[in-house]
């Protein structure tokens, strides 16, 4: 048993910690630690990707208690992933969020940051359905805070509706891990997959219904339709680099399906295997479809990159539906694709505004901004990868996604829908660059103090740097797929998680 | 014991959802305070109600049965957890209360909204 599983966890607490001591030491103790901290998150998530590279199941028992009676944590390859593409992103945004000052507007910016990076990789490791609760409450409690960081009416309006729906959200949480605790006995995911293989027929209805309020729980995480309102207005609202961070967030709620009912219903589940694929194919094509509505009706850029946020994750639903390996390689490639890219465009969204002044982000002609070539570049490169146009990632991740959706029935529905609001948000995007960029107001026709800031060089190395991941993603397209490829077929051999969870023995002074 | 449990839980249920959907703050974290007491109920029943059984397994009795003490550990954290945000919400509604100038949930309503962004530009 090795400790390298639980440092993912414990690294950001500890930093958590430590930033509370280091209040009194200034801003910049702070910048070092937090950001220190992050750079040892990316090294650790590293060595947590080759340690998986063996198909090995890393099971950690917390106090030495066996599953089921502990609680376990479990690193496979998709967990490895999932913290991999939590701390690049949370690089990104931290170094934005240094360089703008943003961590300036308030008095615990970084140990909240912290918290939230231990509820995140807390969540992509455990393996206990309640467990998978409290690591939920930490990151929301945690992502409460940093949404109201800094302040502005809007962003507090946009905060509570957050709050009051996550809230209900736990709720409802409980209630579906009550009523499978009720009838299963367990709460660790392995023995509850074990459990439902030879649960009575007159139980299923129960379960049935419990899988599905579960489902509508890390819909409303993965803002999936209809529960998907709260979250355009809160992510164009926030500061940006809490913006980047948080689409790592929709995530959790595609990770937590997969993992969650990929696992209890999976292939053994009998009855019950795979019951609510349908559910999230339908819904993913439905969210995905008001998304690019949303991208063409959006009165600002940060709405529209938010909507775009929305329609990635939508895609991704749509690939989690379709239930297969293939798709769910291409799920996982997309989902790498969609977290950084949209992180950089929200960092980017947050450049332009900054850099048109008082006429901020929102689709009116403004003055020329400072370093408009630069900027505006850039921006079509973002554009360009995250509505899926090659030669960028986003056009291979969705290539990928529709040919594993050639098997499935609903095939006609899923191309047309994926290729119809695809040229939306094109023509969209299209539409907003020319209207920031090209239709500007001459220089005599903005007052002075309307003016923008100039380009602020070094928070820009954020932008790019996160968006260097979408050439890298194609130039090593193999490897990348190679590894998605492995971790799609881990996923769906739930028998081998079954078995590596509970049969991991205790540590004693035998086999230490 | 188990209709009375059934019904508690279904009421408390019932109001906190009529609650939640009101359009003014308090109302609405009240609804949500009376949600997380009908979930604490919901997965105390879990655990089947018993009477007078020991907490945990008892080696001397060697009783055959016992109440369930992991739905009691389950209740204790959506407790506190519970608590910790309804206070963090009360704070966020005052503020809210505050800054918007009214206790609606949608802040502003929608003349006074526009009206404020013309100030803007």
């Amino acid at each position: 048993m090795s400790h390298l599983t639980a440092w993912p966890v414990f690294l950001p607490l500890i930093a958590g910690f430590i930033l509370i001591l280091a209040h009194m030491g200034g801003i910049r103790l702070q910048r070092v630690i937090s950001f220190l901290t992050v750079i040892g998150l990316v090294l650790l998530s590293m060595a947590l990707i080759s340690a998986t590279s063996s198909d090995q199941y890393q099971v950690y028992l917390l106090g030495n208690w066996t599953a089921p009676f502990g609680i376990v944590l479990v690193l496979d390859r998709l967990s490895a992933l999932m913290v991999l593409i939590t701390s690049l992103l949370a690089v990104g945004a931290l170094w934005y969020a240094m360089t703008t000052d943003t961590d300036k507007k308030g008095a615990h910016f970084h140990i909240l940051f912290q918290l939230q990076l231990f509820g995140l990789n807390g969540a992509f490791l455990t393996g206990d359905v309640f467990n998978l609760f409290v690591f939920f409450e930490v990151l929301l409690l945690a992502s409460y805070g940093l949404l109201l960081h800094g302040n502005g009416r809007l962003r507090t309006k946009a905060g509570l509706h957050y709050v009051v729906i996550n809230l209900v959200g736990s709720t409802l949480f409980l209630f579906a891990v009550g009523a499978l605790y009720g009838v299963l006995g367990t709460l660790n995911i392995a023995d509850m997959a074990a459990k439902i293989a030879v649960a009575p027929q007159e139980d299923l209805g129960v379960i049935a219904a419990a899988g599905l309020l579960l489902l509508v729980v890390f819909g409303v995480k993965a803002a999936m339709f209809p529960l998907y309102l709260w979250m355009p207005s809160a992510y164009a609202n926030t500061s940006a680099p809490v913006a980047a961070l948080f689409a790592i967030m929709t995530k959790v709620g595609i990770y937590s399906i997969i993992r969650v009912h990929g696992t209890i219903f999976g292939s053994e589940a009998g009855e019950l295997s795979y019951f609510y694929a349908p559910w999230v194919l339908g819904l993913g094509l439905v969210t995905l479809f008001l998304a690019a509505l949303g991208v063409m009706a959006a009165r600002g850029l940060r709405e529209q990159v938010a909507y775009l946020v929305l329609a990635s994750v939508a895609t991704l639903l749509i690939g989690v539906g379709l239930m297969s390996p293939a798709a769910l390689n291409a799920t996982l490639y997309y989902l790498i694709h969609s977290t950084l890219i949209a992180g950089a465009m929200f960092l980017l969204a947050d450049v332009v505004l900054r850099g048109r002044g008082a006429y901020q982000d929102r689709f009116e002609s403004g003055p020329f901004m400072p370093n408009a070539i630069l900027i505006g570049s850039v921006l079509m490169i973002g554009a360009i990868a995250m509505t899926g146009m090659p030669p960028l990632s986003g056009f291979f991740g969705k290539v990928l996604i529709l040919s594993a959706a050639l098997d499935d029935s609903w095939f006609a529905a899923i191309i047309t829908v994926v290729l119809v609001s695809g040229l939306i948000t094109i023509l969209s995007m299209a539409r907003s660059g020319s209207l920031i960029f090209y239709k500007t107001l001459s220089d005599d026709a903005v007052l002075p103090s309307d003016r923008g800031e100039p380009l602020n060089r070094m928070a820009f190395i954020a932008v790019i740097g996160l968006l260097l991941s979408s050439p890298v993603l194609v130039i090593f397209a193999q490897p990348i797929t190679a590894f998605t490829e492995a971790t799609a077929h881990q996923v769906f051999n739930s028998t081998a998680y079954i078995e590596a969870v509970l049969s991991t023995p205790m540590v004693t002074e035998a086999n230490k | 014991m188990e209709w009375l449990i059934s019904i508690a839980i279904g009421v408390l249920t019932a109001t906190g959802v009529y609650l939640t959907l009101r359009a003014r703050t308090f109302p609405v974290v009240l609804g949500l305070t009376l949600l997380a007491y009908a979930v604490n109920i919901f997965l105390f029943a879990m655990g089947r109600l018993t009477v007078g059984l020991p907490a945990v397994i008892d080696k001397t009795a060697q009783a055959a049965q016992y109440s369930d003490p992991l739905p009691q550990a389950l209740v204790l954290t959506a407790i506190v957890i519970a608590f910790g945000m309804t206070a963090f919400l009360i704070v966020l509604a005052l503020k809210a209360r505050g800054e918007l100038g009214n206790d609606h949930v949608d802040g502003l309503d929608v003349d006074a909204e526009n009206n404020s962004n013309k100030e803007v530009k």
